[in-house]
């Protein structure tokens, strides 16, 4: 499933190149200087410190993260909202929540964070069994607090930079780091898969492993309220790249 | 005792004559004008409008030819929330640069339609998507125009929306330049009859559009290095903030959190008026840069350039961000209409873009009321007096919230509900 994602992120970029990328505004032949320029400005301190060289191509990548949702995944989710009722929601949402608990599990030992490492362990084995195979999440009513660690967090910790500014295609927001942490952990996942093969003894391990990732995508799409271009500010690329990263870098505080 | 009493006499007439009036009364907790603007009102001292709201966005499709670089946009969006059930119609109008699903907007909504409203909220004229789609000119600030602009939407958005609703009457009500907006639009439905509003309230409104907008930018000038140095200023700001996020055990940037910065005083007076007008800048430049594309105006874009999605904005928004609102008005704004009306002059503009030139009508109206706070920061010295003058009784005035930071304030949403509902003021 993962490699046929990645596959996807590749070809899409290499169309993406081949369109072209924008330069930087200059004035071009013919045209009238507008009354105001960035030069004027340039005395002030810059509030970004994002790296974004790849601007043009994220800006292209965020459009068709907007038309995929407008077509694809909101109608899909709101198909999801009508067919499924609420408490069964939760449900799924707990229950991927769950698997993702072993993600942050292997990221806390590689940090060496010992006490989140074994609240993430307390939780896993509470919602699993208690919350029959973590459909329900008892473990946060016990106290147990969820962490949240995954590879490009350990990366972190090992002091590797986050690299530039990425948009990728259906994920959205990124760092080259962070996407690099994504393929990591969706590799020990696939393997981790591989090596219990849950459904090997139904005949169709393929496609029930299609519907779930499937499922998992809407579930993702359906907890998340952020919609592109909805705020109609015209400089709206900018704010989500600056949020972004002033996120992750309150999140590295915890 | 004759001492004592005396005593007791002139310590009464030196109590400042504020203490006697609402203030006794009013819980709202925040003293100071700018931390009530940022922080509004503390969860449990909203009303509880535990309802189910059924808000929805509509499209109010446009057929303005739109540059590449608005593609996504696709009509003029406006929020609802219906009654099934016969019920009074209210219209709703954002402040400066607010969507119709701004949080002020929002909380209006729910209260309104909680307390058994019809609503429909418009985004303020500018807004981007507002300018794109339902600016006959484009060029946002001519307060009369906006007024048309706004009625004849109000008006296509009823004939769409009529059929599904059982409407009793109509009353509009505005907040910031929103309420401003709403007492030209009353005039204009004295005219047009459309709606024959029941009552229209001003929440908050600025007095003279200029004026409001050169008081929010005067706030900059109490930065170090002044307006200019916007990006410097703001990114202290948030490494002050950060530095108190990361020492304090808090779960994420909520209420909580901005509550507690408040009472560790993180912020002085000065830090405090400067994100207020750093938060109306990223407002204003979004207007400026819409405007200038949908025009050619030659402001911040040249000319004769027709952008493209992949092409690089950060330049033009750095641009705009450092261009006031004074300077849209002066370089862009004025010109624009001069150019429209030869001769027309810079104080006679001001004059028409202040609520003192429908004056006669606003103080004859019945209809009209306006709330406001002691403190508002956007009125200028003497203009709480001009208010009080020509509202007299329908001006309701509360001791201290800033702009609009009490609206959510459960006794003022109880009031607003109330002068709503009656049919006298």
């Amino acid at each position: 499933m993962y490699s046929n994602a990645i596959k996807l992120i590749i070809i899409t970029f290499q169309v993406l190149l081949l369109s072209g990328c924008a330069g930087r505004v200059a004035l071009l032949p013919g045209e009238v200087p507008p009354m105001h320029t960035v030069s004027e400005f340039s005395d002030d301190e810059n509030v970004s410190r994002t790296r974004d060289p790849w601007e043009g191509l994220n800006r292209s990548m965020y459009k068709f993260n907007y038309e995929v949702d407008r077509f694809v995944l909101l109608p899909v989710v709101t198909g999801y909202e009508k067919a499924v009722p609420g408490f069964a929601r939760t449900g799924v949402s707990n229950f991927f929540g769950n698997l993702r608990e072993i993600r942050t599990f292997y990221n806390c030992i590689l940090q060496a964070k010992g006490k989140k490492s074994l609240v993430t362990l307390g939780r896993f084995v509470t919602n699993s069994t208690i919350g029959i195979g973590g459909l329900f999440d008892p473990a946060t009513a016990f106290g147990m607090r969820r962490e949240h660690e995954d590879f490009d967090r350990t990366l972190e910790s090992w002091g590797v930079g986050t690299g530039p500014y990425l948009v990728l295609p259906i994920l959205g927001p990124n760092t080259v780091r962070s996407a690099g942490g994504f393929a990591v952990d969706g590799g020990v996942r696939w393997a981790i898969a591989n090596a219990i093969d849950p459904f090997g003894g139904t005949g169709a391990p393929t496609e029930i492993e299609t519907g779930i990732t499937g499922l998992e995508t809407v579930d993702l799409r359906y907890r998340e309220s952020f919609r592109y271009y909805d705020s109609d500010y015209p400089f709206e690329y900018y704010m989500v790249r600056y949020i972004f990263s002033e996120r992750r870098e309150l999140t590295t505080i915890r | 005792m004759k001492i004592a009493r005396s005593v007791l006499i002139v310590f009464l007439l030196l109590m400042p004559a504020f203490a006697w009036a609402d203030d006794a009364v009013y819980r709202y907790p925040i003293d100071d004008s700018y931390a009530a603007t940022i922080l509004g009102t503390p969860q449990n001292l909203r009303p509880d409008t535990r309802v189910e709201v059924p808000v929805k966005t509509m499209v109010l499709e446009t057929d303005q030819k739109k540059p590449e670089i608005f593609f996504y946009d696709r009509g003029l969006r406006y929020t609802v929330a219906f009654q099934d059930r016969k019920a009074p119609l209210i219209f709703l109008i954002a402040g400066t640069g607010g969507s119709s699903k701004s949080a002020k907007i929002v909380a209006l909504i729910t209260n309104l339609y909680h307390a058994g409203f019809h609503v429909i909220a418009l985004p303020s004229p500018t807004f981007s998507n507002f300018i794109i789609n339902a600016s006959t000119t484009h060029v946002p600030g001519n307060l009369p125009e906006d007024a048309n602009d706004l009625y004849r939407v109000m008006e296509q958005i009823w004939s769409q929306s009529k059929g599904r609703i059982d409407v009793t009457d109509f009353s509009l009500a505005g907040y910031s330049l929103g309420g401003t907006e709403a007492a030209f639009i009353a005039r204009l439905d004295e005219e047009r009859k459309v709606f024959d509003f029941r009552r229209v309230l001003m929440l908050n409104p600025a007095v003279s559009l200029y004026t409001s907008a050169s008081r929010i930018e005067g706030l900059l000038e109490r930065i170090p290095g002044g307006p200019r140095r916007i990006g410097a200023f703001y990114n202290r700001v948030m490494e002050k903030s950060t530095e108190y996020y990361r020492k304090g055990d808090f779960v994420a940037i909520d209420d909580d959190f901005l509550f507690a910065a408040y009472k560790a005083q993180i912020l002085n007076r000065d830090e405090a008026g400067g994100m207020i007008a750093v938060s109306f800048r990223i407002s204003s430049a979004g207007m400026i840069f819409a405007s200038d594309v949908m025009t050619h105006g030659g402001y911040v874009v040249p000319k004769n350039r027709e952008l493209k999605n992949s092409d690089l904005l950060e330049d033009y928004f750095w641009t705009c961000l450092h261009l006031s609102f004074l300077d849209y008005f002066n370089e862009y704004f004025i010109p624009y209409l001069q150019n429209r009306r030869p001769g027309l002059t810079k104080e006679e503009l001001l004059e028409a873009l202040s609520l003192k030139s429908i004056e006669s009508y606003l103080a004859s109206s019945a209809k009209i009321g306006v709330i406001t706070n002691e403190d508002d920061f956007i009125l200028a010295p003497g203009e709480l007096d001009y208010l009080r003058r020509v509202f007299g009784p329908r001006l309701k005035v509360y001791p201290r919230g800033g702009h609009l930071g009490n609206l959510e304030y459960r006794d003022n949403m109880a009031f607003l509900i109330d002068r709503l509902r009656s049919s006298t003021w």
